[in-house]
């Protein structure tokens, strides 16, 4: 089965980030593919590579990019939200003249049309959030 | 079109305090694109978007609630409120802007797009979504 | 054509348990994850709308992986409500026709 998932809320404030993880990572040892992870609102908080939890915490950013990479998973994070809260990648960055760069691996920004899409394509929406 | 799903979009914040009303008419907005079915749904303090009259000017945020009067014109015209939400809150629908549509079926006549229902419709307009928003 | 709804905020600090139950049909699933897993609890204020629901037909369960990690054992827990874990969560996504997630 296809699932979409979508995040709401950033890392370490609310659980949902956590619970979206363990839940994707769960549909994927079931067998399940997973079109899209989409972060939107505070959720694109997660695509951030600046951010540096204490070595006994998890790095949910980290994880999340690990996800991706093994398992190609397309994370994209909404572009407006990105914009109004700082995630930047090299393109958002020099159009707007910023000097840092600081999405994480894995992680590409894109628009909203992304989730209608995801909810077109996908058997099932799973929403994270607060 | 087999690509065509049932879009079920559920409010049930205020507006203002945070951003999911926004967000949910700039997906609603730009979902319209899709040429999907599209239904909205209104209830708990979900009601109170659609208030007549909202001056954000002295919290220094946008006035968004006149795009809700665009709906119509984008084909969305499936608008469903919870008339409980609305009794709880001590509100009726005259407390609420009208919503309309030209009905291209029936000689462009302006038609309301607001719907009152009760629980029991709500959870069958949640059963027709293939696809379930929640803002 | 069943719908899972999942709720994630305590029934002692928000509506969406009693939201959700409300437009619940009777072959409905419902998940309680996060801080929702308290509402599941023996003896509550909400203990008697869980017990209707359950009799009415609706099937609840609670995230085992957070009532664990917030000191909950199995024992507290509603005999109406069946306890699942993350697979479990999934598993239901699958079984039933949508997912309706009240945030």
């Amino acid at each position: 089965m296809k699932f979409t998932i979508q995040i709401n809320t950033g890392p370490y404030t609310h659980q949902a980030s956590d619970s979206a993880y363990r839940f994707t990572q769960a549909a994927i040892d079931a067998g399940h593919s997973i079109h899209r992870v989409f972060f939107y609102h505070d959720g694109v908080n997660n695509a951030t590579e600046y951010s540096v939890p204490p070595q006994d915490d998890r790095n949910l950013q980290q994880l999340w990019s690990e996800l991706a990479t093994e398992h190609n998973l397309d994370m994209i994070v909404c572009v407006a939200a990105a914009q109004r809260r700082g995630i930047l990648d090299e393109n958002e960055s020099k159009k707007n003249g910023k000097n840092g760069v600081n999405i994480a691996p894995g992680f590409e920004i894109s628009g909203l049309g992304q989730l209608i899409e995801g909810g077109v394509q996908s058997d099932r929406l799973v929403v994270f959030g607060d | 079109m087999s690509n065509t799903k049932t879009f079920v979009y559920i409010n049930r914040k205020a507006p203002y305090g945070t951003v999911y009303a926004l967000e949910s008419l700039e997906v609603v907005l730009i979902g319209a694109a899709f040429e999907q079915n599209v239904k909205l749904i209104f209830m708990d303090d979900g009601v109170f978007q659609l208030t007549r009259g909202q001056d954000p000017e002295g919290i220094g945020m946008k006035n968004f609630s006149k795009t809700y009067a665009a709906l119509g014109d984008y084909d969305i015209n499936q608008i469903y409120i919870d008339q409980q939400s609305l009794d709880d809150r001590g509100l009726t629908i005259d407390d609420l802007q009208a919503l309309v549509y030209e009905d291209e079926d029936d000689d462009w006549n302006e038609k309301s797009s607001i719907h009152l229902v009760n629980r029991e419709q709500l959870s069958d307009i949640i059963e027709s979504a293939d696809v379930l928003l929640n803002f | 054509m069943p719908t899972l709804h999942t709720v994630n905020k305590s029934a002692f600090e928000r509506n969406s348990l009693e939201s959700c139950l409300s437009v619940c049909k009777t072959d409905a699933s419902v998940l309680l994850f996060e801080d929702a897993v308290v509402s599941g609890l023996q003896n509550t204020t909400v203990s008697n709308q869980i017990t209707q629901a359950a009799g009415s037909g609706i099937k609840l369960y609670a995230l085992s992986e957070d009532l664990k990690a917030r000191g909950l054992s199995e024992e507290r827990v509603m005999p109406e409500i069946t306890l699942v874990d993350y697979p479990g969560f999934v598993k239901l996504t699958v079984e039933n026709d949508r997912v309706q997630n009240w945030l």
